[in-house]
């Protein structure tokens, strides 16, 4: 990103971006408040995917599971424990790390595609036994009308809990993306066996990235809570992992905020096309084609790439 | 300093390395010769770890390292650079060599601390060093191939290594780059008391550097001496000239 604008250019338009952000629920109607939040919280799970796929060029095909156990870990202790439900916020993307980390020791064995099809069948396990867990889960009903402390629970207020978590976390990633872990992620994703080869302990890189990937996604599952008040299995079905994965793809996998785009994207795709016709999918099917033809970096990256020329 | 004894390694009952021995001194630049598919570079990969073997042994400093994966063995300070160039293609010169630095410092499990300022002189160095300086901020991606041969060796001299494996260093250079890249080699050696294995096909440059040579053929040793014992053997005339079935398997 450096490359492409100079510093102080990129600080004041994310200044301006952050200032238009802020203000939005100030004249925006609610629905649209809402639509941002999810927007955001959305693209904070795409974008913790994106430091697995691709800046650690591991094929995570199952990244909603750690969204979803985050989102019914901290849904279950709000309803369940009866504490205060800040606990719920810790808890939750806690699970999703303990969930990351037993998962990622069984499929870090494998590389690329046979951990991908591992992983969609683990996660689809821990799928169905939310879907068939009725007296613990609510099954496919899901949990409604989770209760939230008074101050994030209006739609307004909770835009606003969104928005700030979601740019901590994204600070937070582009920390680590920078920091040494991050280059020796992107060394691994590069070359593997050049990578040991230096004296890095592969398994051990990826195992910890999927964890940090596990933790950002299940805080995203948390802010979901908060935004919608509700959970429900489809939130940890491999079909919406798929749906993160073309986001990436479709905002640019090399590009840091390009999955966040891709997110905004589909999210507004979905929105608004699904009101024409309920086959959207068919506007976002031909979009993705053009994206792989023409632009293999994805949107950002592409745009990236005029930008860096220009200059 | 390395001693290869007995090393075997088979591949679906295709013997790649046959009993290999070798034997390397502190400070002696070692090559390693032998037609293609001599099993050169699947010893190279036994010492360094990559594969293991079935049966024999390496042994490094007096210490059994048969066997221990490539970053444990990159640790005890072995380094290698590959004959086809194996880099991070989409990061820059600096960046591939900076994470060879940052793994011998131990710190590529820091995930707050931006990159840019950790190992960036040892790192520069290095770059100096073989001459790759000016070059730092290209994507490696798009260099040309002898540059990307010498980002191969700065990589292996991330791990400040004491024993440095070279595959080919040279093959598919220019006749210019061959002769910057032996220089490289013997600097190596003679400024830093790098012990250095390498192989290489082109005779002049294995005559012309090495101490001693080490002759292979189907995965055998068939013997290490110095220069002029190695031109001398029969042995060694007929598997070059492609005389009698002389292998002693």
């Amino acid at each position: 990103m450096e490359k492409v604008f100079s510093r102080k250019k990129a600080i004041i338009w994310g200044f301006i971006g952050l200032i238009i952000l802020f203000i939005f629920p100030l004249f925006l109607p609610r629905f649209y408040v809402y639509l941002i939040s999810i927007i955001l919280l959305t693209g904070l799970l795409a974008t913790s995917l994106n430091i697995v796929l691709g800046y650690g060029g591991i094929f995570q095909f199952h990244h909603a599971v750690f969204y979803g156990a985050g989102a019914y870990a901290t849904a279950l202790m709000i309803i369940k424990s009866g504490l205060t439900p800040w606990l719920g916020f810790l808890v939750g993307p806690l699970v999703s790390v303990l969930l990351s980390l037993i998962m990622g020791i069984i499929c870090i064995r494998l590389s690329k595609l046979y951990f991908g099809m591992l992983q969609i069948s683990l996660g689809s396990l821990v799928w169905i036994i939310v879907y068939r867990w009725y007296s613990f889960t609510g099954g496919d009903d899901g949990i409604h009308g989770v209760p939230l402390p008074d101050i994030i629970s209006s739609p307004t207020s909770a835009y606003y809990f969104t928005l700030v978590i979601t740019l901590i976390s994204i600070f937070i990633m582009y920390k680590i993306i920078k920091s040494p872990f991050g280059s020796a992620l992107q060394g691994i994703r590069d070359n593997p066996v050049r990578s040991e080869m230096i004296g890095i302990n592969v398994k051990r890189h990826q195992l910890l990235a999927l964890i940090i990937a596990g933790f950002f996604a299940g805080i995203a599952g948390s802010l979901f809570v908060v935004v919608d008040n509700t959970v429900f299995p489809d939130m940890l079905f491999w079909t919406l992992s798929l749906e993160i994965l073309i986001m990436c793809l479709l905002g640019g996998w090399f590009s840091f905020l390009g999955p966040m785009l891709g997110a905004a994207i589909i999210i507004l795709l979905r929105t608004f096309v699904s009101t024409f016709t309920s086959y959207w999918t068919l506007v976002l099917g031909i979009l993705m084609m053009f994206v792989i033809f023409f632009l293999p970096n994805g949107v950002l990256g592409y745009i990236e790439e005029k930008l860096s020329k220009k200059s | 300093m390395l001693q290869v004894k007995g090393l075997s390694k088979s591949f679906d009952g295709f013997k790649a390395v046959n009993n290999a021995n070798l034997d390397v001194q502190k400070g002696e630049i070692v090559a390693v010769i032998g037609p293609n598919g001599a099993g050169k570079t699947t010893l190279f990969n036994l010492i360094t770890g990559i594969i293991k073997p079935d049966s024999g042994s390496v042994i490094f400093k007096g210490e059994d390292i048969t066997g221990l994966p490539p970053y444990e063995i990159c640790r005890k300070r072995i380094s290698r650079s590959f004959q086809i160039v194996n880099i991070f293609p989409r990061l820059t010169v600096f960046e591939n060599t900076q994470i060879a630095v940052l793994a011998r410092f131990k710190k590529t499990w820091d995930l707050f601390t931006p990159s840019k300022k950790i190992a960036v002189e040892e790192t520069e160095e290095i770059l100096k060093s073989v001459g790759l300086f000016d070059k730092k901020d290209r994507v490696t991606g798009l260099l040309s191939h002898g540059d990307r041969k010498i980002l191969e060796i700065a990589m292996a001299l991330g791990g400040n290594p004491e024993f440095l494996i070279l595959d080919e260093p040279t093959a598919g250079m220019a006749p210019e780059e061959t002769s910057k890249c032996i220089e490289l080699i013997k600097s190596l050696s003679e400024k830093f008391g790098i012990t250095i294995l390498f192989c290489e096909h082109d005779m002049e440059i294995v005559f012309g550097i090495a101490n001693r040579i080490m002759v292979m053929v189907r995965g055998s040793t068939i013997i290490q001496g110095t220069c002029d014992e190695v031109r001398c053997n029969q042995a060694v005339q007929d598997a070059y000239l492609g005389g009698s079935d002389v292998c002693l398997m």
